[in-house]
């Protein structure tokens, strides 16, 4: 089934969000991230979505919180700062539940920063971003097949749980080519009886809002919202291991920088080093119970998160390892990607301290 | 209905059964009132789509029993272009305050507009951000006195105020916009007129439509009911004119 073709991340992504029953597409454009809006709008006149540049991601977001809202399959995608003018938005989607897929091609930050890739918007993917409780099912695709295939799953699980979902993915994933396969395109039927698409007759009208003024009511919203991110944590955890079996020291690694570990960890193992590859492709919800397991085996060591950012996923690993083995980071900013020598030297200094 | 007695007067159907949380004398009742009246008398009640703003309407949906999405500030003019694209065959509409479609909102309101998003705007302004407590508002008239404009309105310090129409009636995309108020029942009737060929010239898919109700806030303006209607007369209408700004040019 499907097709091979040798494409870029973010033309593989519109494509797959094409096949995917893509209904409407609303975006801002920002580097490393335009190819997705340019290859939809190429494609425009074979199709039946909806695309729109919008003024600005601020009106982008909130018209995939209309068009969603009325029970259409939508996505938006962006870079760093389009993300962060997204957040207010993006929050009250979340609690007026409304499905929707966001793409983050995250790029060196802080402030306008640079294009160049990046994993420094963990934190804010992963956490909420915006105001108030909630979170997104944040997937992170590592080769532009992935950028395929957690497009369709994204949608798909959005759909599900009533939320919205993200890629977080980055400048390198987003502007390399690699061989893909393409899945066959779906007929998208949407289901969605809350959806705002008219009064029904005999029915209640539907109405999608954030608002709960009464603490009370804004209390058991709050709660029917966790219970669904507890349900999403229970059944929709994604990783994948690599050599960890035997290894003494785990390095934990998401995205792009998954890739460069996986190199680092034959490098080691060829040195004489067992070194393992864990690496989260959900990273909400995180993995915590796997790692919190690979942390109880004897022969580990210790972890040692590589990220291109400061240390942040570094900290949900200490949490998941919680205080059984030590957990130590290493990572590069601003764009700059580690080699995988680089990334062994610093597992390499690790195990010898 | 009891014995003796005879209907000459209901509620539209289309307004729900719940009891509204507007200051007494404010026009966002009997706007909605005008409206629900319109979608009744259209028979498109499952055929419109609503958006609400934040501000004093923000509770819109209670009381409107249409399908309707509540906006964050400023943004009603976005979700209504992406209901409306997914839905090109239904009549959708925004209804925004001042504070939200001419200040924090303004950017969307220009870009529907220019684009021609076939969808209506019903705009009321009433000067003052009503459900914050009664700030400074676009839209506030020179030397009115507010919260964060004690000693009155500064065109020095704050501009002058923003007239809406006169800014959106200049797009080619605009097909129809009108300034009306409900100040007298007249006046009223006119607003109800306007509220529903602006749905119609929707429907006929002609373009953006956009009705300003010049309106009140009593409880803002700190007044009575009866004062802020004066207020209207004498003050507003001179700085916001009533009347049709542009309309399609068959009719």
């Amino acid at each position: 089934m499907g097709e091979i073709k040798l494409m870029k991340g973010n033309e593989a992504l519109a494509e797959a969000a094409i096949r995917a029953g893509l209904q409407g597409y609303f975006g801002y454009p920002i580097t490393p991230q335009s190819e997705v809006v340019e290859y939809l709008a190429r494609e425009e006149p074979k199709h039946n979505y909806v695309l729109l540049q919008a003024e600005s991601e601020v009106a982008a977001v909130n018209m995939l919180y209309g068009a969603g809202g009325a029970g259409a399959r939508v996505m938006t995608t962006t870079s760093s700062p389009g993300f962060s003018l997204m957040q207010e938005g993006i929050s009250y989607i979340a609690c007026a539940q409304i499905p929707c897929l966001f793409a983050n091609i995250v790029r060196g930050g802080p402030g306008l920063g640079t294009i160049q890739p990046s994993q420094s918007d963990y934190f804010q993917a992963t956490k909420g971003g915006g105001h108030g409780d909630y979170h997104l099912i944040v997937l992170a695709p590592n080769s532009v097949q992935e950028m395929v295939d957690h497009v369709y799953l994204g949608f798909e699980l959005a759909d599900k749980y009533r939320s919205p979902a993200m890629l977080l993915s980055d400048g390198a994933i987003g502007q390399m080519m690699e061989k893909v396969q393409l899945p066959d395109p779906i007929e998208y039927k949407p289901d969605k009886p809350w959806a705002t698409t008219g009064k029904k007759p005999g029915q209640e009208r539907n109405y999608l809002t954030s608002l709960y003024i009464q603490p009370e009511e804004m209390e058991e919203k709050n709660i029917e919202l966790q219970a669904k991110f507890k349900k999403i944590e229970e059944n929709e955890v994604r990783f994948e291991e690599y050599k960890t079996d035997d290894a003494k020291i785990i390095i934990v690694s998401f995205g792009l920088s998954s890739r460069i570990s996986k190199k680092s960890v034959d490098m080691a193992r060829e040195a004489g080093l067992k070194v393992g590859l864990f690496r989260p492709i959900t990273v909400w919800p995180f993995p915590a119970n796997k790692i919190a397991d690979i942390a109880a085996r004897k022969q580990v060591n210790f972890f040692i998160s590589i990220e291109m950012n400061a240390g942040q996923m570094v900290e949900d690993v200490k949490l998941a390892v919680n205080g059984k083995k030590p957990v130590y980071f290493y990572g590069r900013m601003g764009g700059i990607i580690p080699t995988p020598k680089e990334i062994l030297t610093a597992v390499q200094a690790r195990s010898r301290s | 209905m009891k014995e003796g007695y005879k209907l000459i007067y209901q509620k539209p159907k289309t307004l729900r059964e719940k009891r509204m949380h507007y200051c007494p004398g404010c026009f966002h009742a009997t706007t909605h009132k005008l409206m629900m009246e319109v979608v009744e008398e259209l028979g498109i009640q499952e055929k419109i789509i609503g958006v609400c703003p934040v501000g004093c309407s923000v509770f819109a949906y209670d009381y409107m029993d249409v399908d309707m999405q509540e906006a964050a500030h400023g943004r009603a003019a976005a979700v209504a272009t992406g209901i409306k694209r997914m839905h090109p065959d239904k009549i959708v509409f925004s209804y925004q305050g001042d504070g939200d479609l001419a200040a924090i909102g303004i950017a969307e309101t220009i870009h529907a507009c220019n684009r021609g998003e076939n969808f209506t705007f019903i705009f009321i302004n009433n000067g003052i951000y009503g459900m914050t407590g009664g700030q400074m508002a676009p839209t506030t008239l020179e030397g009115q006195k507010t919260t964060t404009s004690p000693y009155g309105r500064d065109p020095k310090k704050a501009g002058l105020p923003l007239k809406m129409c006169e800014i959106v009636s200049q797009f080619d995309s605009v097909a129809y916009v009108e300034r009306v108020s409900c100040n007298t029942p007249a006046n009223a009737r006119k607003a109800k007129r306007a509220i529903k060929k602006a749905f119609e010239y929707q429907m006929q898919g002609l373009g953006s439509t956009f009705i300003e109700v010049a309106s009140n806030c009593p409880s803002g303006w700190k007044c009575t009911p009866e004062e802020s209607l004066e207020w209207l007369k004498e003050k507003a209408f001179p700085y916001f004119p009533l009347g049709v700004f542009k309309k399609p040019e068959e009719v």
